[in-house]
C-alpha cells in the first residue's frame, strides 16, 4: 500500500514574505504524521533542495503541540518585492515548491 | 447591554480589500468594532507620493466607499471604527470622513484623527538601516516620507476621548485590534501576557479573509466553501485575553484549526518572539481547538517586556516597473518562446545598451521558480514575459517597443502582446528610540 508521496500529501503550507526574508509554516493534517515531517523535512534539506533560490541561511522554529514547522529563509527575496522583478515577487508560492518535495514513508 | 466578551470584526486585511463583506460586518456581525487594515510598507510610501502631488490626498483611495458603506450601519448599532487608513494623511482623512456622516445624516458623528508617526524630519543621510549594512544616503534615491511604527499608546487616548471613528496612518497591525481590548478590559501597559494574547487576536485577525479560507483553498486537499462569498472575520475577546475567531453563518469561507494555525505564523519568524511596539508576544504554547461550526477558541499566548525601540519605515521613489509579454501556442511553442527571450535580452543589452535590472521569464515553463531547480514543465502555451526596472522612463518605453516588435520581428506565432509601466517605491527600515516620537489625536464633529 505504500505509495510515492509528496509532502503536498500529509501536510499544508502558507508563506508570507519580510523585506527580504521569507516564512513558509508546513503543518501535518494528521498529528501521526507530524514525526515523519520534523524528522525528513530539515532546514539543511530545504536548503539543499533549492540552492540557487534560498541563497541565505534557514532556519527551523517547531511548534510541536500544533504539528507544525516554520521554515525562516533569509535573503530568499531577489532584494524583496521592492527590488525582485520575479513575478511572484512575495514568494507566496514558495509554500508550494516546498510541499512539492518528495517525502518516504 | 453587552457582555463581558468584546466582538471585533475585521472590514479589510489590505488596502485594496472587498467592500461587500465589511458592510455586511457592519450590517450584521453584532461588533464592538470594526478595524479596517490597510497599509503595508509599499502602501505608505505610496500615500506620501499621493499627498506630495495633492496635499489633500495621501489617505486610503477607497476610504470614501468604504465609509459610505459602514458608516450609518456602524452608527445604528453601536459599532466603533478603527483604521490606519489615514495612511500619509490622518487629518484629510478624518475631514473627509466627517463630510461623509454629515451628508449621511450622522449628525454629532466623533471622528478622531491620530498623528505623531510621520518621523521624516527625523531622518538623515546618515541614519543607518536596521536590517542589513547600510545608510539612507547609499540608496541614490529619492526619500519620500518615513513612519514610526505606533503601539496601543497612540490609539488609546482617542478611544478614551469617546471617538466614535479613529483614523491613524501608521500603526502595528495588531494594535488596531489591541487598543479597544485594552481599553475595554482596563488591561495595563505592562501585563504582558493580556498583551501578548490580545496581540495574537489582532495578529490573526489583521489579514481578514486570510483566517475564514482566503489564500487557503487547494482543491481535492483544502476544500473551502463558497469562496467567492467568503466572510471576513469577527474575534470573540474574553477579559483574559482568550478568543475564538468565527465568521457571519450565511457568509461562505471556513473557520477551522487548520486555516487559524496558517495564519498564526503568517509573516512570523521566530514563534516565541513577535516584536510590537507593545509587547514581545509569544505564540510558541497557543492551542487552537474547533468548538463548534466556523468557531475556533485561542488561548495560551504569552508575551514579555516591550522592545527598547521603535521600528520606522523609510519610503523611496523607485522608479518604474515596466512589463511586456508576448505568447507562442502549439508545435514548439518553447522553442520560439526561448528565441524570442534570446532575440529581446539581445536587442535590449547589445544594441540598445539598457541599463537598470531586466529580468526575462517564461510563463508557463517555470517563470516563478527559475532559480530553483525544478525540471521545466513542456507546456505548448508559453508566455514571453519581460521586466525591467528603472528610474528612467525613457528606458522602459524601449524596452515595451523592443517586446511589441517582436510580433513582426521575432519567431512565428507570437501573438497578444501586453505591455505596462507600474510606479514603484522601495522602502527600507530603521530603528528610533521611544521618546523621539509623541503622538496626538484630534476629534472632529460631524
Amino acid at each position: 500500500m505504500s505509495q510515492p508521496r509528496r509532502i503536498h500529501d500529509i501536510a499544508h503550507a502558507r508563506a508570507g514574505d519580510k523585506g527580504n526574508t521569507s516564512n513558509v509554516s508546513v503543518w501535518a493534517y494528521d498529528p501521526k504524521d507530524y514525526p515523519l515531517l520534523k524528522q525528513q523535512l530539515t532546514a539543511d534539506r530545504i536548503k539543499k533542495a533549492f540552492p540557487k533560490l534560498f541563497t541565505g541561511a534557514v532556519t527551523r522554529y517547531e511548534m510541536d503541540d500544533l504539528h507544525g514547522l516554520n521554515f525562516v529563509l533569509l535573503d530568499a527575496l531577489e532584494g524583496g518585492v521592492n527590488t525582485s522583478l520575479n513575478l511572484d515577487s512575495h514568494g507566496k508560492s514558495f509554500s508550494y515548491l516546498i510541499l512539492g518535495l518528495p517525502i518516504e514513508a | 447591554m453587552r457582555s463581558d466578551t468584546i466582538r471585533l470584526g475585521c472590514g479589510a486585511g489590505f488596502s485594496s480589500d472587498r467592500l461587500g463583506p465589511a458592510v455586511d460586518l457592519a450590517q450584521r456581525g453584532a461588533l464592538d468594532y470594526l478595524v479596517f487594515e490597510c497599509l503595508g510598507e509599499r502602501t505608505m510610501a505610496f500615500g506620501h507620493r499621493d499627498r506630495m502631488l495633492d496635499p489633500a490626498r495621501g489617505y486610503n483611495p477607497q476610504l470614501r466607499a468604504r465609509m459610505r458603506g459602514v458608516l450609518a450601519h456602524c452608527h445604528a448599532n453601536g459599532t466603533k471604527i478603527i483604521t490606519n487608513m489615514g495612511v500619509a494623511n490622518p487629518r484629510a482623512a478624518a475631514l473627509l470622513t466627517v463630510d461623509i456622516a454629515r451628508e449621511l445624516g450622522l449628525s454629532g458623528l466623533r471622528v478622531a484623527c491620530v498623528e505623531g508617526d510621520d518621523v521624516t524630519h527625523l531622518i538623515g543621510p546618515d541614519t543607518e538601516f536596521m536590517d542589513h549594512p547600510g545608510a539612507v544616503k547609499d540608496v541614490g534615491l529619492r526619500m519620500v516620507g518615513a513612519n514610526v511604527y505606533l503601539g496601543v499608546e497612540a490609539l488609546l487616548p482617542a478611544l478614551q476621548a469617546g471617538a466614535d471613528v479613529v483614523i491613524a496612518g501608521r500603526i502595528a497591525d495588531p494594535a488596531l485590534f489591541l487598543s479597544p481590548l485594552v481599553h475595554r478590559f482596563g488591561w495595563a501597559l505592562d501585563d504582558w501576557t493580556a498583551l501578548g494574547r490580545g496581540t495574537l487576536a489582532g495578529h490573526l485577525m489583521e489579514c481578514g479573509m486570510q483566517v475564514t479560507g482566503g489564500y487557503f483553498a487547494d482543491p481535492g486537499f483544502k476544500d473551502v466553501p463558497r469562496l467567492a462569498d467568503c466572510g471576513f472575520p469577527i474575534a470573540e475577546v474574553q477579559p483574559d485575553g482568550s478568543f475564538v475567531i468565527t465568521k457571519l453563518d450565511d457568509t461562505g469561507g471556513c473557520v477551522t484549526p487548520a486555516t487559524v494555525k496558517e495564519q498564526l505564523l503568517y509573516e512570523v519568524h521566530d514563534p516565541a518572539a513577535y516584536l510590537t511596539p507593545d509587547v514581545t508576544a509569544n505564540f510558541r504554547g497557543v492551542s487552537v481547538a474547533e468548538v463548534g461550526r466556523d468557531r475556533v477558541r485561542v488561548s495560551g499566548a504569552d508575551g514579555s517586556a516591550r522592545p527598547d525601540k521603535l521600528k520606522v519605515t523609510i519610503g523611496f521613489d523607485g522608479g518604474f516597473l515596466g512589463e511586456g509579454g508576448v505568447s507562442y501556442a502549439g508545435p514548439n511553442a518553447r522553442a520560439r518562446a526561448e528565441l524570442a527571450a534570446d532575440v529581446v535580452r539581445e536587442r535590449l543589452t547589445r544594441i540598445n545598451q539598457l541599463g537598470g535590472d531586466l529580468r526575462v521569464d517564461l510563463i508557463g515553463l517555470n517563470s516563478l521558480h527559475q532559480t530553483a531547480e525544478v525540471p521545466m514543465s513542456d507546456s505548448a502555451d508559453v508566455r514571453l514575459h519581460v521586466a525591467l526596472r528603472s528610474t528612467d522612463r525613457d528606458d522602459i518605453d524601449t524596452m515595451l517597443w523592443e517586446v511589441e516588435s517582436l510580433l513582426c520581428c521575432g519567431p512565428a506565432g507570437g501573438g497578444g502582446y501586453r505591455g505596462q509601466v507600474t510606479p514603484c517605491v522601495v522602502t527600507h527600515s530603521a530603528l528610533i528610540a521611544r521618546d523621539q516620537v509623541s503622538p496626538s489625536f484630534e476629534v472632529f464633529v460631524a
